[in-house]
């Protein structure tokens, strides 16, 4: 048996945790740090290895340590890889970007962002089911101390509307998970994905399933969760929240409730696409009145997921990879975001737009970075998020061209409300004597931001590094539902490239 | 069979009684000064009797059953009184004074535990459950000076002489109209459908039990008795009678009534609703940590019967399972409990108390943690297993509806776990607790918070063979 490298990573940072709780504060920082970089390593050995076009699970690991009824079951396709490398990238920069701003219970915090990297990874390495949930729920633990503990003035009852919510959904989708390992006799993933749910039963769990993920994806009408958490966590929270636990829910829907309900997903079609298309209107206008910039990112951040529950419910490829890039690339720029958020309410303590002004004046780099993600957010081609939002827009107007013109008036929305807040927060003039002598960013900062600028950057240039491994895992996904897809209302026909160069030559004949 | 393989059989009852009756006798030459050696000496009688366990077969004419499903059960009722016993010496040192006949009475009860456990006929069972409940009237106004203490004893009492009443009411209606105490007897009479008589006769024993289990609508006098009886002894109702019964429970309803599934279900499915929404509503309010704990057992009571309502071999497996865990948990979470001392040394229950504890101590507010979050059933703690076994029997036997509004009401249970968690973490730190150091204390919640942790997932195949093997006993 190869070098069980997804074990590994799973266990380091639990160790790593338990050690960090015996150190001192700066001690403890440096041992989260290394940690943390030495799974990105980890990360990128994965990524390395990854066989593209190889067997559809690699790096499977198999211990049956818990008797029957799951095992420890461990495995990865190119779904899973990418989404486990953006976790292990944006942890180091977690880390980072806490290094000054928390001072308190440091050993603590640093343990609890550990146990979350741990959680993280093992759902998405996760190939048992219940396994899954275990990771999916145990998450809640670590991020409800991060949000209570260290988060702003009314974090009690974020960090209770975050815990809560989060479980009532998973909990209806544990019972849905007991009776599908009853019917089909196992719990194993891959085996359940190949499995036929009597159409009628699917329904209902795809409704289990749906209760779970739209909770953490989140999806109007039952986001408003996500506004509080955000704004509440620290810095470095809201960065881990909007980057990868919000990708949990999309990864949930790709790899449960379309493969496995293929049928319940065509007809339920609506239900997203409805849901969705109020997300994105809706979010898209109360981002625009807020006046906290956390929420505000929060808010769009709910809108982006809507993109990636319409493409992925476009039941075609174009959608369900852009749906896949929308994700890593919020991942990426969202939590860019609130790290800009992070920089400069470090400095000023308050998250109120109307507190700032004027700082491409005094602060020109962070201008510069904060202005390149807020193109990346709106949509910028040669930005991550341009080609996922192009191809899920493609393949939603696929499948329904109502679903696409309301999507797109979102990007609009998106571009204004972004826009604006650049304007306030960078040009005009300071709020006060204390925003106008703001210094720029430091040498950390500089650490956190770039690397994310460069990705952000590579996603947008050449997504193919990030598609490519992706691509097998999407054939095999539409290869289950294509044949249930619903029939779109686009009714796009192939043209027929020759005879259009004939017209073409004859009419430039013609002219001659 | 011979009377001697029949007491061969019972031998750890015998232990246990004779060593609880020359106890006793040391306890009255010898007076109060001698209470350490009695409880180290309960102990080892405790130890001597798990070591004698192993027998099966029949005893007395079909009176007690030794089998695979008693093995399984008598250690854990062993374990749990034996802490409860370690844990006294320092409470009662401090608090009152020590009084010998304690370990004595949890000897007896004990005994009555075995006995319950092991009961395969009605009479038996009804004995001794009145041995236990007897001794566990006493052990709750044990304290004899302090007020809260002997309302508590009071109220037990009279509230479990009722129910006494009631189960025998009940026991005298299935014998009417089967014509036999015997489980099996009764089973055979059942088989051919169930009379009006025969249903009175199986509701009265349930609402008996239900009493002695603290499952809803009978479930009125736990959070005062939890909140009076002095804190060991509340760790003991917490833990050995509340197996014992659920045992007793799991074999009457499998054995003697195991061919009337039909009847009982919907009764037990009621019960164990009931109580899970009671208990996680009820607990939102309390201000003492007692009685939260008390509606927190009602609260897990509701899960353990979600198990047996199945009515199927994997549910009575799944009760099992819940029930070692659940042990587990509540001697871990009383013995922090009596680790809540003010700077004089006494003992303090207010929750507010726990404010800011994690920062005053550290590896208590852990503890505690573990154990709230092991009982709101958040993976990767042990206690979400014990909640996925008996979810997972409900389902298998196609009781979605019951699965569904369970789990989905072991949300409301969540926000009270989560408050604890939030007082000691989350708030500013209050008045310091008295720091003592007790190896008994803490090496029993490094134990069990050490066994509830995820670590405690590996002993999960032991634990599911075991508990299935006990299951099948049964049927």
């Amino acid at each position: 048996m190869s070098f069980p490298i997804l074990s590994t990573m799973i266990l380091l940072p639990v160790l790593a945790a338990f050690l960090t709780i015996f150190l001192s504060a700066n001690a403890a920082r440096w041992a989260a740090l290394a940690t943390t970089l030495a799974l990105f390593v980890l990360g990128i050995v994965l990524w390395q290895a990854y066989d593209i076009g190889g067997p559809q699970w690699q790096f499977v690991e198999q211990a049956p340590i818990f008797g029957q009824r799951f095992s420890w079951a461990l495995g990865i396709d190119g779904i899973a890889l990418m989404l486990i490398v953006l976790s292990v990238f944006l942890m180091p920069i977690c880390i980072l970007a806490s290094w000054e701003s928390i001072q308190k219970r440091v050993p603590e915090y640093m343990a609890a962002f550990l146990m979350m990297e741990a959680f993280m990874i093992g759902v998405f390495a996760a190939q048992d089911m219940f396994l899954f949930y275990i990771f999916f729920e145990a998450g809640l633990i670590p991020m409800y101390l991060i949000i209570g503990i260290w988060g702003g003035a009314d974090r009690i009852k974020a960090s209770y509307k975050f815990f809560l919510y989060t479980l009532i959904g998973s909990l209806v989708m544990l019972v849905a998970m007991l009776w599908m390992a009853r019917e089909a006799g196992t719990s194993d993933i891959p085996t359940l994905l190949q499995y036929n749910f009597p159409v009628e039963a699917q329904t209902w769990l795809w409704f289990a399933f749906f209760a779970s993920f739209a909770v953490k994806m989140p999806m109007w009408p039952v986001h408003t969760w996500l506004p509080d958490a955000h704004v509440q966590a620290p810095t470095a929270g809201s960065v881990i929240l909007a980057g990868v636990l919000l990708k949990m829910g999309g990864y949930g829907f790709i790899r449960f409730s379309l493969p496995m309900f293929p049928e319940a997903s065509a007809a339920l079609v609506w239900v997203v696409f409805g849901m969705s298309m109020v997300a994105v209107v809706y979010t898209s206008l109360v981002a625009l009145v807020q006046s906290d910039m956390k929420k505000l990112i929060a808010y769009s951040s709910v809108a982006h997921m809507a993109f990636v529950t319409i493409g992925l419910f476009a039941f075609n490829r174009q959608g369900i990879e852009g749906a896949l890039i929308v994700m890593l690339a919020h991942g990426l720029v969202s939590g860019a975001l609130f790290l800009c958020v992070g920089v400069i309410y470090d400095r000023l303590h308050t998250r109120e737009i109307a507190r700032y002004g004027g700082l491409a004046n005094n602060m020109p780099y962070y201008a510069l970075f904060f202005l390149f993600f807020t193109m990346a957010s709106v949509g910028l081609p040669g930005l991550a998020n341009f080609v996922g939002e192009f191809l899920a827009l493609v393949g939603a107007y696929e499948a329904n061209s109502w679903v696409a013109a309301v999507a797109t008036l979102g990007i609009i929305l998106g571009a204004a409300y972004m826009l604006w807040l650049y304007r306030r927060v960078a040009f005009g003039a300071a709020a006060g004597e204390d925003t106008a002598s703001m210094k720029d960013i430091t040498a950390r900062e500089w650490l956190t931001l770039a690397p994310i600028a460069a990705a952000t950057l590579w996603m947008g240039v050449y997504p193919e590094s990030f598609m490519a491994p992706m691509r097998n895992d999407v054939t095999a996904i539409l290869a289950r539902i294509e044949p249930v897809a619903p029939h779109g209302d686009a009714n796009l026909k192939m043209g027929d490239p020759k005879k259009l160069a004939k017209a073409h030559e004859a009419a430039h004949g013609e002219a001659h | 069979m011979s009377i001697a393989a029949s007491l061969l059989l019972t031998l750890p009852e015998i232990i246990l009684s004779v060593s609880a009756i020359a106890l006793m006798l040391v306890a009255a030459f010898a007076g109060d000064g001698a209470t350490r050696f009695v409880n180290g000496a309960a102990v080892a009688a405790l130890f001597a009797a798990f070591l004698s366990l192993g027998g099966e077969g029949v005893a007395f004419d079909g009176l007690y059953s030794a089998d695979a499903f008693s093995d399984f059960v008598k250690p854990l009722i062993y374990l749990a009184a034996g802490v409860s016993i370690l844990l006294s010496t320092r409470f009662f040192a401090a608090e009152d004074k020590l009084r010998a006949e304690y370990s004595v009475l949890i000897l007896l009860a004990t005994v009555g535990m075995g006995m319950m456990v092991s009961a395969t006929n009605l009479l038996t069972l009804y004995v001794g459950l009145e041995l236990q409940s007897l001794a566990a009237y006493v052990l709750a106004s044990f304290m004899r000076k302090d007020q809260r203490s002997a309302e508590a004893g009071l109220k037990y009492f009279v509230l479990g002489a009722l129910a006494s009443g009631i189960l025998l009411y009940g026991i005298s209606l299935l014998y009417g109209f089967s014509g036999t105490t015997d489980y099996h007897g009764v089973a055979t009479a059942l088989a051919d459908g169930v009379g009006m008589g025969e249903l009175f006769g199986i509701v009265f024993v349930l609402a008996g039990l239900s009493f002695k289990i603290a499952a809803v609508p009978f479930h009125m006098w736990t959070p005062d008795v939890y909140e009076g009886a002095p804190t060991p002894v509340t760790t003991y109702f917490g833990s050995a009678p509340k197996v014992a019964a659920v045992a007793l429970l799991v074999r009457v309803s499998i054995e003697a009534m195991g061919s009337a599934v039909t009847s009982w279900q919907q009764i037990l499915i009621f019960t164990s609703l009931a109580s899970i929404i009671l208990g996680a509503v009820g607990a939102i309010g309390q201000t003492n940590i007692k009685r939260l704990l008390a509606y927190s057992s009602i609260n897990n009571v509701g899960f353990v019967l979600v198990g047996l309502a199945a009515g199927t071999e994997a549910g009575v497996s799944a009760t099992m399972t819940y029930m070692v865990i659940y042990v587990l948990m509540t001697l871990g979470s009383f013995a922090c409990v009596l680790q809540m001392r003010a700077a004089d040394g006494s003992h303090v229950e207010d929750i507010a108390s726990l404010a800011g504890l994690s920062r005053r101590q550290p590896a208590l507010a852990a503890a505690i943690a573990i154990f709230m979050f092991s009982l709101a059933g958040i993976p990767p703690l042990l206690g979400f297993w014990a909640k996925f076994v008996v979810f997972d029997a409900a389902v298998a036997a196609g009781l979605m509806p019951l699965a569904v509004i369970g789990i989905a009401a072991s949300t409301i249970g969540a926000f009270y776990y989560l408050k604890i968690v939030k007082i000691m973490y989350f708030d500013e730190p209050a008045e310091a607790y008295h720091p003592v150091g007790s190896y008994v204390e803490s090496g029993v919640i490094a134990l069990t918070a050490l066994a509830v942790s995820p670590l405690g997932y590996l002993a999960i195949p032991m634990l599911s063979a075991a508990s299935a093997v006990a299951a099948k006993a049964l049927f």
